[in-house]
């Protein structure tokens, strides 16, 4: 019966739900992972402060797995087309999610890239997401790991200051590392605020300048690669799996 | 700001329900919210306040149940103080989040003459 007058009519009834809000992105989500492990691709959804440096880290990877992976890339980004420009000339086939002022990349929007991505047939495929240390970390796009780059400019508190992107971190790449003689950085002091916060912690250190650290991370990679699976000839065909929705 | 996301997300998820119950009005909401879940309860509400209006959710209140984060070893079910080192002390696992990431919606109150 009606709380506030006592009416009696309407009634007002308790609906019980029990689920997450983002269960549409969640269920989206499921379908990229299912067009990702179909093809046999690692998808990595790459996240990080604005200058982080994932677009460099990802110029770098390129050049160490030239003729070893071929690469992909989405980039988000708010009003350009700059990153999958860079990543173009860089050999890593790549197109632009423009969000506009979205400050991070959702499921829905990954696989709208996806169904427009110029090519097939790549083995790890690298969703860039938006510049920002917040939002992205709640949005599951259907990435089989999460991996977070930091800085050495940034300071090495930053895990405690956003402990919920690094607490869904799966790897953290210290980047820019060729710049820690020129800084107090403290590595170990970034090490115990990780541990405060990510499950097991892991954290490789990387320079794009130099390529330190990059034969690791590619390493990384390799090892979360997908068993080898039979692919479609044609670039990014249908598969078997249901689709409950339009394509355009 | 995602919050204004998962206000949108969170109302057509209410008309959704509205519409299979039958529901006319939606007096309140509950909804369970992490600390550590990545939302910021009073942005939520701030959005929510914004995007109710012209609504089925229009002039409903928000409550909001917040969750402290807790975390346990996965296999001792040893609890870990918050702060600490994310590794069990005596086995050496990794924690297991136990509690502190939820964005959930529990239960709608809305008149549904019909139910």
């Amino acid at each position: 019966m009606c709380e506030t007058c006592g009416c009696g009519d309407p009634e007002i009834v308790p609906i019980e739900v029990q689920e997450r809000i983002l269960s549409d992105n969640d269920a989206q989500a499921g379908h990229n992972r299912i067009h990702f492990e179909g093809l046999g691709v690692l998808a990595i959804n790459l996240m990080g402060s604005p200058g982080a440096g994932k677009t460099a880290v990802l110029e770098a990877t390129s050049k160490a797995a030239a003729g070893r992976l071929k690469l992909g890339a989405v980039s988000g980004d708010l009003a350009t087309e700059r990153d999958a420009d860079r990543l173009n000339a860089a050999g890593i086939v790549s197109s632009t999610i423009t969000t506009g002022s979205a400050c991070h990349l959702d499921a829905r929007l990954v696989h709208h890239a996806l169904h427009h991505f110029p090519s097939g047939d790549r083995d790890i495929f690298f969703i860039e997401n938006v510049g920002n240390l917040v939002c992205p970390a709640i949005y599951d796009l259907g990435q089989a790991a999460n991996v977070v780059t930091l800085s050495v400019t940034e300071g090495e508190d930053k895990p405690l200051k956003y402990p919920v992107m690094f607490q869904k971190a799966d790897l953290v790449l210290l980047t820019k590392v060729d710049l820690i003689p020129h800084l107090d950085f403290d590595v170990a002091a970034v090490e115990d605020a990780l541990a405060r916060v990510m499950p097991g912690a892991n954290m490789l250190k990387v320079s794009a300048k130099t390529g330190d650290g990059i034969d690791a991370w590619l390493h990384w990679l390799e090892d979360r690669r997908p068993a080898a699976v039979e692919r479609p000839s044609e670039a990014h065909e249908h598969h078997d799996h249901e689709h409950q929705h339009e394509h355009d | 700001m995602h919050e204004y996301s998962i206000v949108a997300s969170l109302i057509d998820r209410v008309q959704h329900e509205a519409a299979l119950h039958g529901g006319t009005r939606v007096h309140r909401l509950h909804v369970k919210i992490g600390e550590l879940s990545g939302v910021e309860v009073d942005l939520l509400k701030t959005a929510f306040d914004t995007f109710r209006e012209q609504t089925i959710c229009d002039g409903a209140e928000l409550a909001i149940d917040t969750v402290a984060p807790a975390w346990a070893c996965p296999s001792c079910d040893r609890s870990l103080a918050l702060g600490a080192i994310l590794r069990c002390a005596d086995c050496g696992k990794p924690a297991r989040m136990v509690q502190g990431d939820e964005i959930i919606l529990e239960r709608i109150e809305m008149e549904a003459p019909d139910v």
